[in-house]
């Protein structure tokens, strides 16, 4: 690839993508809070919903946070805790591969229902549909980094891209040269990875900022509201 | 004890004539908008029916309100916290929108439109969801209506627990009433208890329970949290919405929209005092047949100084206060002991009572008897089978319906015998438990049900918690973030665009 846009996007790209989904976000939180929301379809449609949602789901879940220790976890860590390159590489196509067949699948029954259900069709939004068809090249793209890193399982492919993505978090130069001779499905998958976060604060991806586990440790059940600012103070 | 006062509701049964105006100017007011064309803030079943959505009073199924675990404590009849978080992704409690039914339209431009030809055109139904033609419309709200349908269907109603129901279905013996129902703003709600946001709240001014629109996320909880199935979502929001009690009316103490309007004036308003700290103690009584009693147990009397004394501690205003000691739901539901809560057994405390409906005398025979002896009939042998308005009022327990039935009749046969007579028969209201006096305020309350005798209601006071001044020239009621109408054209955040207010100049152009 050119040199040029090589550094483009994987060099500044990254820094564009994360300040939109950071400030897009607030901005949005702030603004616009009626937007705020999951968008569950469930209620128009029950069909293929249960099980690919919650295949869908679960999967990414566990393929993002495998990304996201996996990447930005200093390699001396690793290192100090005995755990060699290439068995991490090795633990990482497995767990990766299997969550990532499980979203495969659930994203297939939703995009399926989303595309197909003349009801979910109909009250679609483009940001819906988009989003998840996104998701879905993004899964096929990680999905088929498997077949490229099977062929070298030394791990020392999986330690450039850590070294790239904590370069990129530590504002380190020349970041982008560390991933220059990488296969172009990993580019792309990168590339893709980072419009995600782009478009994040602009779709319904937002509802991942509010997973609501406070509700396991909210006090009691009832919550009552009241108008009267001074009630103890009077 | 820390007391709290709510604007409760009554509905007396026994005159709801099932005109559906309540349901109508409801919907014109909250309900006409995208998203909301299939729910009902307000609706009125026929009963017996399995209702709206379908079979709503099945718990087995829709896992609504709560239950007692063997350790005495209450949890969500969903599960523990965890177990309803576990269904974020996916919950198997949630109705389905056919549940409901598929909102619809009617082609009526192709009326207008239509060609010249052999047979009159018709406006066929077009579905509000899809936009594309339904052949069939399969249900609707109200399918059941006046019993609409066969009676294996209708027959499916929970209320038949108990009740050897096969004969209500031959014409001879078949029954009915009408039931207006609408969010019941429990004290103890299992929609607020079941959201994982934190967006659904009961207000302790006045204990309307709201959904605040910019926290819920739609995870729909509450949804198959609450039993009564009143919690709606918003296909279009992504947000869950429900009655708000038209809480910028009864600030400014004014009935509700289904209260005002109601032809029948069937509609009661008050406040009720009730002591906060023993809603758990209340709702968790083991024994389903004392959740009727231990709800009025925790009701206060408005007229005990002591009351008084701690509810001005916790800042209850004094003309919530004088209100409550004219309050119509009081009377209904503690002084005569009329009115009764929906479905207790769900353990919510709702705040919506019902006065159970007299019906016909099953027999002629008896019918004739009764007119002469002037006596009171046995509410046995009336239509509706007490245990089948126990199963809906009281969990089951009909003493206390009975009670109520027997003391309507006394009140009918007492006003009787003075207006037709002009006799005092005062045995008649001893009979059932009351005085003269108590049977001629009933009379005047139930009967007569003047405007300012059904609603009292006592504006909020606001000026304690804002500054008027800071708030001059808002907004009011809007969606969105404040003054904003939406006038943009762009659209970053992906909802559909808002329609801005047009001028009818505009539109004329």
């Amino acid at each position: 690839m050119d040199s040029y846009i090589h550094i483009l996007i994987f060099g500044y790209y990254p820094y564009v993508a994360l300040i939109v989904l950071l400030v897009g976000s607030i901005v949005r939180y702030d603004r616009e809070p009626y937007t705020w929301r999951s968008g569950s379809s469930q209620l128009l449609r029950r069909k293929q919903l249960i099980a690919g949602s919650v295949l869908f789901h679960v999967g990414v879940l566990i393929v993002f946070f495998g990304h996201l220790v996996g990447l930005l976890t200093p390699i001396e860590v690793f290192d100090m805790m005995g755990i060699s390159h290439g068995f991490k590489q090795l633990a990482a196509i497995i767990v990766g591969g299997i969550a990532g067949v499980m979203a495969l699948i659930g994203a297939t029954l939703l995009l399926h229902r989303r595309l197909f259900d003349s009801r979910i069709r109909a009250t679609s939004s483009f940001s819906d549909t988009a989003v998840l068809v996104l998701l879905y090249l993004q899964l096929l793209l990680g999905l088929a980094t498997i077949l490229i890193s099977v062929d070298h399982l030394d791990g020392e492919e999986m330690v450039r891209f850590m070294e790239w993505s904590q370069g990129i978090f530590t504002f380190q130069s020349g970041t982008a040269d560390i991933i220059k001779d990488v296969h172009w499905i990993f580019k792309l998958h990168l590339f893709l990875g980072l419009t995600i976060f782009l478009i994040f604060p602009f779709t319904r991806l937002v509802h991942m900022f509010s997973v609501p586990v406070r509700y396991l440790w909210r006090p009691g059940y009832q919550i009552t509201r009241t108008k009267q600012k001074t009630r103890t103070a009077a | 004890m820390k007391i709290r006062a709510q604007i409760g509701m009554v509905l007396n049964l026994d005159k709801c004539i099932g005109c559906h105006t309540c349901s109508v100017t409801c919907k014109n007011v909250w309900t006409s908008r995208e998203g909301m064309e299939y729910a009902w803030f307000n609706n009125v079943e026929t009963k017996p029916g399995i209702g709206y959505p379908k079979d709503w009073e099945n718990q087995n199924r829709w896992k609504g309100g709560w239950t007692r675990k063997k350790s005495g404590d209450i949890e969500p009849r969903m599960g523990a916290k965890w177990r309803i978080l576990a269904n974020i992704f996916a919950n198997p409690d949630l109705p389905e929108i056919d549940d409901y039914y598929e909102p619809f339209t009617f082609d009526y431009e192709h009326l207008q439109t239509a060609g010249e030809s052999q047979t009159m055109p018709t406006a066929r139904p077009r579905s509000l969801i899809t936009g594309e033609r339904m052949e069939k419309i399969e249900w609707g709200p109200n399918w059941e209506e006046i019993l609409g349908g066969e009676f294996s269907k209708r027959s499916q109603d929970y209320n038949f627990e108990g009740v050897e129901k096969q004969i209500y279905g031959e014409f001879e013996n078949t029954f009915m009433m009408y039931l207006p129902r609408l969010c019941e703003h429990c004290l103890n709600p299992s929609c607020v208890a079941a959201c994982p946001s934190g967006a659904i709240y009961k207000r302790e001014e006045d204990g309307i329970v709201l959904i605040d629109q910019e926290k819920c996320r739609g995870w729909r909880m509450c949804v198959s949290g609450c039993p009564y199935k009143k919690i709606y979502y918003n296909w279009s929001s992504g947000k869950s919405e429900k009655c708000i009690f038209c809480y910028p009316r009864i600030e400014a103490g004014e009935p509700t929209v289904c209260s005002e309007t109601c032809v029948g004036r069937i509609r009661y308003l008050g406040v009720v005092l009730y002591d906060a700290d023993r809603i758990k103690e209340a709702a968790s009584v083991e024994d389903e047949h004392d959740l009727y009693e231990a709800q009025l147990g925790i009701f206060l009397d408005p007229n005990d100084p002591d009351v008084i004394a701690q509810a001005r501690a916790d800042m209850v205003p004094d003309a919530w206060l004088e209100a409550a000691t004219r309050s119509p739901i009081w009377k209904l539901a503690m002084e005569w002991k009329v009115a009764f809560p929906l479905h207790p057994e769900y353990r919510t405390l709702p705040m919506v009572w019902y006065v159970p409906p007299l019906s016909p005398i099953q027999s002629a025979a008896e019918a004739g008897k009764i007119g002469i002896d002037n006596e009171m009939p046995d509410v046995r042998s009336l239509r509706i089978p007490i245990r089948y308005l126990a199963n809906l009022l009281t969990a089951g327990k009909e003493e206390p319906v009975a009670q109520a039935l027997e003391r309507m009749l006394a009140m009918r046969g007492y006003m009787r015998a003075k207006t037709v007579d002009g006799v005092i028969d005062i045995g008649i209201a001893k009979k059932v438990g009351l005085t003269p006096g108590q049977v001629e305020d009933m009379y005047q309350l139930m009967a007569i049900a003047n405007y300012e005798d059904r609603f009292v209601i006592p504006t909020s006071h606001r000026e304690t918690s804002e500054d008027a001044y800071d708030i001059r020239g808002g907004c009011g009621f809007s969606f969105g973030n404040q003054c904003s109408g939406g006038t943009s054209k762009t659209n970053l955040f992906s909802t559909t665009p808002r329609k801005s207010v047009r001028t009818p100049t505009e539109l004329i152009k």
